[in-house]
């Protein structure tokens, strides 16, 4: 889970993190009465969860409070990139005298954490990877040890921060790998991490990402959530603990196990360029499990999707066998009743899958049409929505 | 011969008595495997009933290993203790670790990892459905009545990707198939999987599906083009994914233009494994390098 920008600064300045004073508001009302409790002037920065904010109109300075009611007028509804802005943050300007980079990450590649540290800070850090290589510090970082101060000095000093800043970015390097270890973070990036002209070191915009898989331990992380954004199906079948994805095309799918899955979405793609680019309306995996009502629940979610044409059901009876799968579709269907409108394509095999057949033929739904193979049950699926 | 899990394999359970871990010690004993004892703490000296079985309940992988002579543990146990039992494992230096746990935080799994290292375990998994040599040994959940014993070698990132293509080549038969999991960080990878199929003369050749996220795919095409000289055949999951869209598996997410099925399929390709447009068509491409 991506953080917006006020969360995450709030959530570095919990763990002791120096950030300018600042808030979120949602109206320009919000956005006046933050200003006035600060000094001005003020950065007036719409909250979306994509780069390019600045280029697109959705970073003002404010000189006043006034003045910061108009520029969050201005930006609150601008879309950035296909992201409406909902809220913005109002954080004291500060004027900076030097720009530095700093971030833990999960290194997927080497199985453990990277600190990453530059003095040149201010830009993409994938720009200061290609333009400035020699100035980005890169070190691992053991997950059973993590980062004490002589760890953090070894990175800042690796990324030669000058002498008179040092001391501060160690101690804030520390803070960080708390805020990264403690939160179940993957991603910690500060950029930039800013000298202001006296001298002293801030986190003047941060990106934060939270590992899911974490929740159980980490109560505080549900009502970070962005529900207001949320696509209202996904967040339905969330409610319903089903695991789906919203997408653009015209066949609805459900499936068991992400994989396969993933696997039905590309096979309905390709087998839809036949028939004017038919493409997969969702990703839903219903599990191993795969009983009548997590059936009924997935297809009621999907049936009510108004661009779904038709459904394809792909079920591999592994643990769970066919003919289980076969009666979740029958009750699912009489659960649905006059919902169920769209036709369904089911492709079953595996784990007693004759009987799973013959349980569909024999219900004989008006709306079923049961396919052999994977590739056929697509291709069918994508002709019944063209 | 097999990879990693043969008939003289002895298995262990840790978190045998929960739901899922009962329910799937009744299918690895059903299959054959020689499930030698059950950990948990609290039930230390009791046993288990299953159907052909009675099975004793120890209180560590460390006693489970001097009274049994245990060399793998299959593990079931809750995520948010699991961390603490494969460290139990690796402590008790048992040879195979198989973690079946789905919901593992990455922080829990990364640092087990580096645990390991230097250690004697073998991690596979996290949120995997294990391992299974057909006729000889199945640790984990993968169906064991898809196909029999034969000449292919399999490593998938998916699970119903597994059972699927196991299921298309079933009349051939595999080695070993492994389920290596979905999160992004994972003990056994493609790379140790080709290379123990490389060594093992049993197989004949090997099917590998990957899906997007990581760069897992790319590594293993570049491993194949220096050190494979078996045929291999791939298979890739996630050309319809959006970006920034976890798909049900942790791992599975493009960020950026990284983790793309595009360019999976395109090293793999450029290391000479053929690559299907479709489980089935992959499975067909085996074929026809096999036979049968």
């Amino acid at each position: 889970m991506d953080l917006f920008e006020y969360q995450a600064r709030d959530l570095l300045a919990s763990h002791g993190v120096p950030v300018l004073p600042g808030g979120v508001a949602e109206t320009p009302d919000e956005a006046e009465a933050i200003a006035r409790e600060i000094a001005t002037p003020v950065v007036v920065k719409a909250q979306v969860k994509v780069g390019g904010r600045g280029k697109a109109g959705g970073v003002k300075l404010a000189d006043n409070p006034d003045d910061a009611r108009a520029r969050a007028q201005d930006i609150l509804g601008l879309d950035i990139k296909g992201h409406i802005t909902h809220k913005v943050m109002v954080a004291q300007a500060s004027d900076i005298a030097a720009e530095y980079y700093f971030s833990y990450l999960l290194d997927r590649s080497n199985r453990t954490f990277l600190a990453m540290a530059s003095v040149e800070g201010g830009m993409e850090i994938e720009e200061i990877a290609v333009t400035k290589p020699e100035a980005l510090a890169r070190i691992p970082i053991d997950a059973t040890t993590g980062v004490d101060t002589a760890k953090a000095t070894e990175i800042v000093d690796a990324a030669n921060f000058p002498a008179e800043v040092r001391d501060q970015v160690i101690a804030i390097a520390v803070q960080l790998w708390e805020t990264f270890a403690t939160e179940d973070a993957t991603l910690v990036e500060v950029n930039p991490l800013a000298k202001a002209p006296d001298g002293t070191v801030l986190a003047l915009d941060a990106k934060v990402t939270l590992d899911e898989n974490a929740g159980f331990r980490q109560p505080g992380h549900a009502a970070l959530e962005d529900a207001a954004s949320a696509d209202p199906l996904e967040a339905r079948a969330k409610e319903k603990n089903l695991n789906y994805v919203k997408l653009d095309g015209e066949v609805g799918i459900i499936g068991n196990g992400a994989g396969l899955v993933m696997s039905t979405l590309d096979v309905v793609a390709y087998a839809g360029e036949e028939f004017g680019g038919v493409k997969p309306a969702n990703f839903l995996d219903i599990g191993g499990g795969a009983s009548a009502e997590v059936m009924a629940n997935g297809l009621e979610i999907i049936l009510s999707d108004p661009a779904v044409k038709s459904v394809f059901v792909n079920v591999f009876g592994g643990i769970t066998a066919c003919d289980a799968v076969a009666n979740g579709i029958v009750s699912a269907l009489g659960i649905l009743g006059d919902e169920a409108t769209k036709p369904l394509v089911v492709r079953l095999d595996g784990n007693n899958v004759e009987e799973g057949r013959r349980i569909l033929a024999e219900a004989n739904h008006p709306l079923v049409t049961v396919v052999d193979t994977m590739d056929g049950a697509a291709r069918r699926a994508a002709e019944l929505a063209a | 011969m097999s990879i990693f899990l043969n008939e003289n394999s002895k298995v262990i359970v840790q978190g045998m008595t929960g739901s899922e871990g009962s329910k799937h010690t009744q299918r690895m004993l059903a299959s054959g495997t020689a499930i030698v004892g059950g950990v948990n703490p609290r039930k230390a000296g009791t046993s288990v009933d299953f159907e052909g079985a009675t099975v004793p309940v120890f209180g560590g992988v460390a006693e489970a290993m001097k009274e049994t002579g245990a060399d793998v543990s299959v593990i079931f146990v809750p995520p948010p203790f699991a961390k603490a039992a494969v460290i139990e494992a690796i402590d008790a230096q048992i040879g195979l670790a198989v973690v079946i746990t789905e919901g593992i935080p990455v922080h829990d799994a990364t640092y087990f990892w580096a645990h390991a290292q230097g250690g004697a375990t073998r991690i596979i998994g996290p949120n995997c459905p294990g391992l299974i040599s057909p006729g000889r040994s199945n640790a984990g959940i993968i169906p064991a009545n898809i196909t029999k014993q034969g000449r292919i070698g399999l490593v998938s990132k998916s699970g119903t990707l597994t059972y699927q293509m196991m299921y298309e080549l079933r009349d051939i038969g595999f080695s070993t198939a492994v389920g290596i999991g979905g999160d992004p960080v994972i003990g056994t990878t493609h790379i140790d999987c080709l290379q123990a199929f490389e060594d093992d003369p049993e197989t004949e050749a090997i099917v590998m599906i990957g899906e997007i996220g990581g760069d897992a795919e790319e590594r293993a095409a570049d491993f194949v083009k220096a050190n494979v000289t078996k045929p291999v055949v791939g298979y890739v999951a996630g050309f319809t994914a959006p970006e920034g869209k976890t798909m049900g598996h942790a791992g599975a997410i493009v960020s950026g233009s990284a983790g793309t099925a595009q360019a999976k399929q395109e090293a793999l390709e450029a290391a000479g494994v053929q690559v299907g447009k479709t489980p089935s068509e992959t499975a067909r491409l085996m074929r026809e390098i096999v036979g049968g």
